[in-house]
């Protein structure tokens, strides 16, 4: 048998060292990686489940109790509190966000002068760690030395409490969170701005569209897709809030920046409830999850119907 | 001069589109003149607003230069009497800055180094490769991006507590050897790479692995440098992870270093501004450096 070797054996044969071979150098160039990554999020997402069914204290596994995790959050006024506030943010920061990122991304989308030096002053807040500019920011609304006080007193407004005050320290998180993410913004929609061809623009302008009618009907169709990346995007980020938080009111005062992120914090690892802290984590990435997918869905039925 | 009766139509050419053209060009040449020279209105919206984005920094600077008496006065000053560098000596001499600043290079170069090995291995072989079970991996790794760590970090937290990785810089760096986003961005990369290339090597003679690290990897440099200094910037930038995996101060990293010199009663304020200045000079370089690189990354992930 061996000697009638055909041509069409050796080319099975061949074709069958080659897979092997590939399977082989594809799993030695891929395998740390994918072991690496998909180790690292499925093994501890798995076990994060069956943690949130005990009553663990981070260091002992604890005992299977049911639901009663689940049952006990759906009651936890502080989880309400974190929910409501992180949804506020969302809210305050949001739709302002992108607007403004769209219109300041539209200014810069033509040939002048500057540009780079205005996409440098843009983003560098997007690049500085968010736990340095927590303090950089507790600092200037400290309500006793901080500039914003100083600037309301010299043109005779009243002393605000800002990150100390109940009614304020949100939206003052939500602020600083904008001026974090703003150049972020900027830059995606300035990319899906350069990618309109100019003859679509100056087509509507010979049919006699106007500046405004441009904008409504050429520019937001077209950066339409990229709205909703920026959104799921935004609201994915703004449902893991910490770093500001944690610099700079630890989620006072009375509990008026606590966020889902900082209380699962704080229960796993500041007061050792980890299977509770890991069912609040699961509805945590279940909101987030659905919000993603409807947001998804969303843009898809749109970009069909444009 | 324009009017329908100068433009004679010609065939083949549309006229209205022409006429728009001309008209475009005139406007621009009437902006002629002394008005040349003044600057375009958008800059009076954007200086403005760019300045407002720096603002912080600069006050950030200055008070890292003032003393703490300057600074709780009411009304603050403005502008630091003379460079005061008690801020600094602070920072510097009497807490363990240095430590915190040495073991966040030491993280975050440990994290470039080896996700731009593993990275661009793991991409090359998914865009080049067909190998047994590759696209199941793939889909499987960009799956992970819809997994937040906070759902994965308590259990991490406990397996790295096992296995004696708590409080070392080991558990910083174990994380980040590798991303599913660095493996995506290779990945694409990779993919509107031209073959040709590498197949004259193979027919040369050449390994796989020949090929790879002698033909695609310098060739593929933009995209190393890329990937180098977003895994850079966020690396050096953690926050949440450092504060739970190391307790105690010699092994922080500078991030979680910083939230301490928050006092319980007195904040010496120049020595938190200080701190947060010298935190933030070498994320900012790296920046200033590959910004170009940077801003393709982040906008190529998204379109691609």
């Amino acid at each position: 048998m061996a000697t009638t070797l055909d041509e069409a054996t050796i080319a099975r044969e061949a074709n069958r060292r080659m897979r092997r071979s590939n399977n082989i150098t594809g799993w030695a160039f891929a395998g740390p990686s994918v072991f690496i990554v998909l180790g690292l999020s499925f093994i501890p997402m798995i076990w994060a489940a069956y943690l949130s069914l005990t009553d663990s204290n981070l260091l002992s596994s604890g005992h299977f109790i049911g639901f009663a995790n689940y049952a006990a959050l759906a009651k936890d006024p502080m989880l309400r509190q974190a929910f409501t506030n992180t949804l506020l943010l969302a809210v305050m920061y949001l739709p302002v966000g992108l607007a403004a990122g769209l219109g300041v991304a539209i200014l810069l989308n033509r040939k002048i002068r500057l540009i780079g030096f205005y996409r440098t002053c843009f983003l560098v807040p997007f690049v500085a760690s968010a736990a340095a500019e927590g303090l950089l920011f507790g600092f200037i609304f400290d309500p006793d030395f901080g500039i914003v006080n100083a600037g309301l007193q010299a043109v005779g407004l009243p002393r605000q409490g800002f990150l100390q005050d109940p009614s304020e320290a949100l939206a003052v998180l939500a602020i600083v969170y904008f001026w974090t993410q703003f150049g972020f913004n900027i830059v995606i929609y300035l990319a899906a701005l350069q990618d309109i061809p100019e003859e679509v623009l100056e087509a509507a302008s010979i049919d006699g569209a106007g500046r405004w009618a441009k904008f409504w009907h050429v520019t937001v169709p077209t950066v339409r897709p990229v709205t909703i990346f920026l959104l799921v995007w935004g609201l994915i980020d703004v449902f893991q809030f910490f770093d500001l938080v944690y610099t700079t009111t630890r989620g006072g005062p009375l509990n008026s920046t606590l966020t889902l992120v900082y209380y699962i914090w704080e229960l796993a690892f500041n007061f050792f409830t980890a299977g509770y802290g890991a069912a609040v984590a699961y509805v945590l990435f279940f909101t987030s999850l659905i919000v993603t997918v409807a947001a998804l869905a969303y843009g898809r039925r749109r970009r069909i119907t444009l | 001069m324009t009017g329908e009766q100068v433009l004679r139509p010609v065939p083949g050419v549309d006229m209205a589109l022409h006429r728009a053209r001309i008209e475009e060009a005139e406007r621009r040449m009437r902006r002629s003149g002394w008005r040349r020279h003044l600057p375009q209105r958008w800059h009076l919206v954007l200086l403005p607003l760019s300045i407002i984005m720096v603002l912080p920094f600069v006050w950030m600077v200055l008070t890292s230069f003032m003393t703490d008496t300057e600074i709780n006065r009411i009304p603050p000053a403005i502008w630091p009497h003379h460079l005061n560098m008690g801020g600094y000596k602070l920072v510097l001499a009497s807490s363990d800055f240095p430590y915190w600043f040495l073991n966040s290079l030491i993280v975050s170069g440990a994290a470039v180094l080896a996700q731009l090995i593993l990275c661009s291995l793991a991409g090359y072989a998914f865009a080049r490769i067909q190998f047994r079970g590759s696209t199941v991996m793939l889909i499987l790794l960009l799956a992970t991006a819809l997994i937040p760590f906070q759902l994965t970090v308590i259990p991490t937290f406990v397996i790295f507590h096992d296995i004696g990785l708590i409080n070392t810089l080991g558990a910083l760096i174990v994380p980040q050897l590798t991303s599913a986003l660095g493996i995506y961005l290779m990945y694409s990369f990779f993919q509107s790479f031209p073959r040709e290339l590498e197949e004259a090597g193979r027919i040369d003679g050449c390994s796989r692995l020949q090929v790879f690290w002698k033909i695609v990897l310098p060739l593929a440099r933009p995209a190393l440098a890329a990937l180098g200094i977003i895994t850079f910037i966020y690396a050096w930038n953690d926050l949440f992870w450092p504060l739970i995996a190391i307790t105690s101060s010699r092994t922080f990293t500078v991030q979680v270093g910083l939230t301490t010199f928050q006092g319980e009663h007195v904040t010496h304020w120049s020595q938190v501004m200080a701190g947060t200045v010298l935190t933030t000079v070498p994320v900012l370089l790296v920046f200033l450096i590959g910004q170009r690189r940077f801003v393709q990354a982040i906008t190529g992930a998204i379109k691609g």
